[in-house]
């Protein structure tokens, strides 16, 4: 006789007068596959935990951004923000796209020369580049974005004798009217130190002004931030035309768009709130096209996107390890992945379904990573079913800055694998061994093991 | 260990508690166990049970036994009983 489907006999207090008016559910359903490969089957050939990335949802998110910005203005180019993500096989997928790379450092900008973007389709952003990064950039004809005095003074001693002028832009930062504005990068709008940067560039007559850049924030909630960035940038650049002689020819109004996961604290799912792509798209190419550009004058419009085009093609597989009971009665699951490889679970609640069917009954749990610290929560709260030790689940959306920020920490960081558009698997960053992680340690030899 | 007399169960699982109004929800199996307990079966009896019929390890099983007392214990809808006999 086939037994009965167990489950972990489980009461829950009711309690009158709090029922949620939105009448949301609890969100829990099983989600067994992912791009129609079992999640089971996932972990059991690459072990857990897991990441996967869905070659198929990314390109579907590319390209419904691309057609959001260029149905509605004449020139755009959207640039891969590397330190979103930046596995080789994840990058690629952008450039075969059309992506070219926008990268912060000079480690990003040769992984960029690496995965093969001509020198001119990269974009070099951040505080931090080296004159060596800089003669790299100018040799390879880069778009360099200059953040700070130090580095455009820089860059002109090291022109002083080319015969080619490096391709520059400035990064200016601005009142959008939101909070907090990003304005230790670049040079502010407001108070004329843009304006004064980009006087230098071009007096200098060493640099060849070519391009505006702005990068806002992340996860910007407000359309019309977007609008008064472009505004501003579109008023700079025809100042320039005016005022200083020189054609801007892009506008890079740099990354942001929020992903659709949902912020800690919010009162409703990201998915409910959040203006879509559309919408931004709207309100920058509405802001540019209105603006005083001749309309066989509007600059490229370029754009970082980040988080909004990964963060949903990415997943996080796991397994339960254990149950316990809080000193408050309260449910408590650890699972076998921390906060060390889903950085991203300090700002957002991230979703997570159970990859097995189960019995109806949810109860209200914290859910703690394997990490021997107090800090590593995963969700303070969570309603899911009944869990039992090797179960196994799914985090979603977590396909944005977890892969480049995650820390090796007293475990090692987990294999991703990619799952193409034909639905065949490729490990496309193999498991961390010890052997790798001491690769690069050296015991002087009087403290070396007997 | 014994469930509180007072103490009115339903098939599907709805518990209530007459002296104090708090009423509570159990998941099947819940109520399969508590249906048992206020017949008097005890626990080695239920558990015996449990294992035969259900896909659930011996481990398993008295992992969550001890979760199960917790939440009866917490639910005020057990019977205090003084002399364990241990
Ligand atoms: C200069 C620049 N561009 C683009 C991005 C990507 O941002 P997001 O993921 O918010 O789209 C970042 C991220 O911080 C950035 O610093």
């Amino acid at each position: 006789m086939e037994k009965l489907p167990y489950e972990r006999p489980y009461i829950k207090k009711l309690t009158p007068g709090v029922m949620n008016k939105f009448g949301s559910h609890s969100g829990a359903q099983p989600f067994k596959y992912i791009d129609g490969i079992q999640v089971t089957k996932l972990i059991e050939a690459y072990g857990s935990p897991l990441f996967v990335v869905s070659e198929s949802q990314i390109r579907r998110n590319y390209r419904s951004a691309y057609r959001a910005f260029s149905t509605r203005y004449p020139k755009v180019q959207f640039a891969w923000s590397y330190k979103t993500n930046y596995l080789n096989a994840v990058c690629q997928i952008f450039h075969s796209e059309g992506s070219w790379a926008e990268v912060v450092s000079g480690f990003e900008y040769r992984k960029a020369l690496g995965n093969g973007v001509v020198g001119n389709k990269i974009i070099f952003n951040g505080p931090s580049k080296s004159k060596e990064d800089l003669m790299l950039a100018i040799e390879n004809d880069s778009l360099i974005h200059i953040d700070n005095l130090e580095e455009l003074n820089l860059l002109i001693a090291l022109s002083e004798n080319l015969t080619d002028k490096p391709r520059v832009a400035i990064r200016v930062n601005m009142d959008t009217g939101i909070f907090p504005a990003w304005d230790r990068f670049g040079f502010n709008y407001e108070n004329g130190e843009a304006w004064n940067a980009l006087t230098k560039v071009v007096s200098s007559g060493k640099l060849q002004l070519t391009g505006l850049h702005c990068h806002i924030g992340t996860y910007i909630q407000s359309t019309s931030a977007f609008g008064i960035a472009a505004t501003k940038l579109a008023d700079l650049a025809l100042r320039c035309k005016t005022i200083l002689n020189q054609t801007i020819e892009y506008l890079d109004l740099g990354g942001g768009f929020p992903s659709m996961n949902t912020l800690k604290g919010a009162y409703l799912p990201g998915t409910d709130t959040l203006p879509s792509i559309d919408d931004f798209a709207e309100e920058i190419c509405n802001k540019l096209i209105n603006s005083d550009f001749a309309p066989n004058e509007l600059p490229l419009l370029i754009l970082e996107s980040g988080r909004a085009l990964i963060d949903d093609a990415g997943y996080l597989l796991g397994t339960v390890l254990a149950n316990k009971r809080l000193a408050d009665g309260k449910r408590a699951t650890v699972v076998d992945f921390g906060v060390n490889i889903l950085f991203t679970s300090f700002w957002y609640d991230h979703q997570i379904s159970p990859a097995q069917d189960f019995l109806p009954h949810t109860e209200n749990m914290a859910i703690y990573g394997p990490l021997c610290m107090n800090i590593d929560v995963i969700r303070e709260n969570i309603n899911l079913p009944l869990l039992n030790p090797g179960d196994h689940l799914v985090v979603h959306k977590v396909g944005a800055y977890n892969m480049t920020q995650w820390m090796q920490f007293i475990t090692l960081r987990p294999a991703v694998v990619l799952i193409d558009e034909q639905r065949n698997i490729h490990l496309i960053k193999a498991a961390e061994t010890l052997d790798y992680i001491e690769e690069n340690e050296n015991v002087p030899g009087h403290l070396k093991a007997k | 260990m014994k469930i509180k007399k007072n103490i009115a169960t339903s098939e599907n699982g709805f518990v209530f508690n007459p002296a104090t109004g708090d009423s509570f929800s159990g998941n099947a199996m819940a109520s399969v166990i508590l249906l048992a307990m206020k017949n008097g079966v005890n626990t080695t009896e239920i558990k015996a049970d449990i294992l035969k019929k259900y896909d659930v390890s011996v481990a398993q099983l008295d992992r969550d036994w001890e979760d199960w007392v917790i939440q009866l214990k917490e639910a005020n809808l057990l019977e205090l009983e003084l002399n364990h006999g241990n």
